[in-house]
């Protein structure tokens, strides 16, 4: 497939802002129970929600490039009973206001706690608001993995290995932002946001490594044989019907050598895994904000890189019929 | 329910493109159009086309043999653009199982052309809706039309009668007669997306003879040991006309 940059940027990007609020959610939940110390409300939380909606929002603004006709976009709500774009279309501003919501609670600390859970755990709007949100967060990265691994005929993709990844990586570069904006901040969660960065990109390393690995060993179920219905083990396309490309050459192809591929792939798995595990830990040692700030920056390249190895990996049946030009 | 459809005969088609330019020279100016082109004479022309046709060398030089092979949308019965589509502006007939896109609704998205395994969609690089064969929805019920040209437009293009039009839910149909009798196949059958089109193999006449069949047995010049295995001498059948 043709890795195209807006869907690059929207996967990428509203993973981090997804993964950065179920960080900060975590955060609160774990103050709640007295594990980390109570944060300030605006400072930290609104803060951190307003770069978790700004992600969401430049992810949104980014998904807009892909479509031909941007200003029918409001359209694509309207199938959720069967496409799960539609459905990615719907929970992504459900997602993006509860954020909001989360954020305008915190800042103006309406954080009273409304009743008070045996255990003397005072619950107030933001968990209950942050709760809501976290399901979201999980509802969006079922619904922007499994449009790829819906589609049966992209044998790469038609993976549960897809949805899962999707969800570690954005969750780890979610938490990793929040490891550096906290240490931005000079607050003492670096560790805390890091080493959930840390569990969260070793266990995404293994489900994209297994994937990889799963797509090495892949077998096409289609061939030109069952392309064309001619049952020869020598068949070579002579002409295409077209000699200056089409839009079957454009969208279904990367156009670029094995060399390419290998590099994004060594790209990738240095940048988005050790790179940033390294840097956490240092960051985590030296109480250096630059380092954890790297550490974010550095794993969101790799994931650019991920990204685009992710689609032209994959092999759509329909390239069988555009072998040769002529 | 009926179900329209092709049914593209391999065996006579001749790789002429006459069914592309028809096609494309009826849906340009039609409902469906306009079928935008760019750089039309240029170095790198490219366009939008419901239908081409492409070209196959099976075996090894000296057996080989070139299949010339139309392809357009196939009609899916369980078309899986259709349900991946956010808008509903993919959609099925119900009445006919023609597979159609609604323009207006229609966000470019391209998620449907990746749910096709065929390639049979195409965005229009100007108009930038999807676009892909109508079979003629626009021409198939014109009453003012004679009614021997409600047919799509490439079946009448067609100079060797390769494409055939009709119902293949009705079991008598010229279709169904066709796929039944002459060995219809589907394309990629194993994604279970029971394509309506069908495609006719190439077909050879060839005839066995046997070694008694090309001898008379009944020679009666055999009777008299008069025939011998001396293949230059004239025979009965040679010289009478019985």
């Amino acid at each position: 497939m043709h890795p195209a940059l807006s869907v690059i940027l929207l996967t990428t990007l509203i993973g981090v802002g997804q993964g950065l609020f179920l960080a900060l959610y975590t955060g609160q939940v774990y103050s709640l129970i007295q594990l980390i110390p109570m944060q300030e409300s605006q400072r930290f939380y609104a803060n951190g929600a307003a770069v978790s909606l700004a992600f969401l929002i430049a992810g949104l603004i980014a998904s807009f490039f892909h479509l031909g006709r941007p200003e029918r976009a409001w359209r694509s709500a309207t199938r959720w009973r069967t496409s799960w774009l539609s459905r990615e279309v719907i929970v992504l501003p459900i997602m993006m206001a509860l954020v909001f919501t989360y954020a305008v609670i915190h800042y103006f600390g309406w954080t009273q706690p409304l009743f008070t859970l045996p255990g003397d755990m005072p619950i107030d709007a933001s968990l209950i608001v942050g709760a809501l949100g976290t399901l979201a967060a999980f509802a969006l990265f079922l619904s922007t993995g499994m449009i790829y691994a819906s589609i049966r005929f992209l044998q790469e993709w038609a993976s549960p290995l897809t949805v899962i990844n999707y969800t570690l990586l954005g969750g780890a570069s979610g938490f990793t932002l929040a490891a550096a904006f906290s240490a931005y901040l000079g607050l003492d969660l670096v560790g805390f946001f890091g080493w959930w960065a840390v569990v969260l990109t070793l266990a995404a390393a293994v489900t994209r490594i297994s994937s990889l690995i799963r797509n090495r060993r892949l077998k096409h179920k289609s061939n030109l044989q069952t392309a064309i219905g001619v049952r020869h083990n020598r068949i070579q396309q002579k002409a295409q019907g077209a000699m200056g490309g089409s839009f079957n050459t454009r969208e279904f192809f990367h156009h670029r050598g094995p060399g390419a591929m290998a590099f994004m792939r060594l790209a990738f798995l240095i940048l988005v895994f050790p790179v940033p595990i390294a840097l956490l830990a240092s960051a985590w040692f030296s109480h250096s904000e630059y380092l954890a700030l790297a550490a974010f920056a550095v794993q969101y390249i790799g994931l650019l890189a991920e990204r685009w190895y992710f689609f032209a990996d994959a092999q759509h049946p329909q390239n069988l019929y555009y072998q040769t030009v002529s | 329910m009926s179900q329209l459809a092709l049914v593209i005969d391999l065996n006579v088609c001749v790789g002429c493109h006459a069914c592309v330019t028809s096609c494309k020279e009826w849906n340009t100016n039609g409902w469906a159009g306009p079928m935008t082109d760019q750089n039309p004479y240029g170095e790198s022309p490219s366009g939008t086309f419901f239908n081409r046709v492409q070209t196959f060398e099976i075996g090894q030089y000296p057996n080989t043999e070139t299949v010339h092979f139309p392809k357009s949308c196939l009609h899916c019965e369980e078309p899986p653009c259709v349900p991946v589509c956010p808008t509903g502006a993919s959609y099925k007939r119900k009445e006919d199982g023609i597979v159609l896109v609604d323009y207006d609704k229609c966000i470019g998205c391209k998620y449907c052309s990746w749910a096709c395994p065929y390639g049979a969609r195409e965005l229009d690089a100007e108009q930038k809706v999807m676009k892909k064969c109508t079979l003629c929805v626009d021409r198939i019920y014109d009453e003012k039309l004679p009614e021997r040209e409600r047919r799509p437009a490439c079946v009448l293009a067609c100079p060797t009668n390769a494409r055939l039009f009709g119902d293949v839910h009705d079991p008598d149909s010229t279709v169904s007669v066709a796929i039944r009798e002459q060995g219809g196949y589907a394309l990629m059958p194993e994604w279970g997306t029971k394509p309506a089109n069908h495609y006719l193999p190439r077909r050879k006449t060839r005839i066995t003879l046997h070694k008694d069949e090309l001898e008379r047995v009944d020679n009666p010049l055999k009777k008299e040991g008069l025939a011998k295995a001396d293949d230059s001498r004239q025979t009965l059948d040679d010289t009478t006309s019985w």
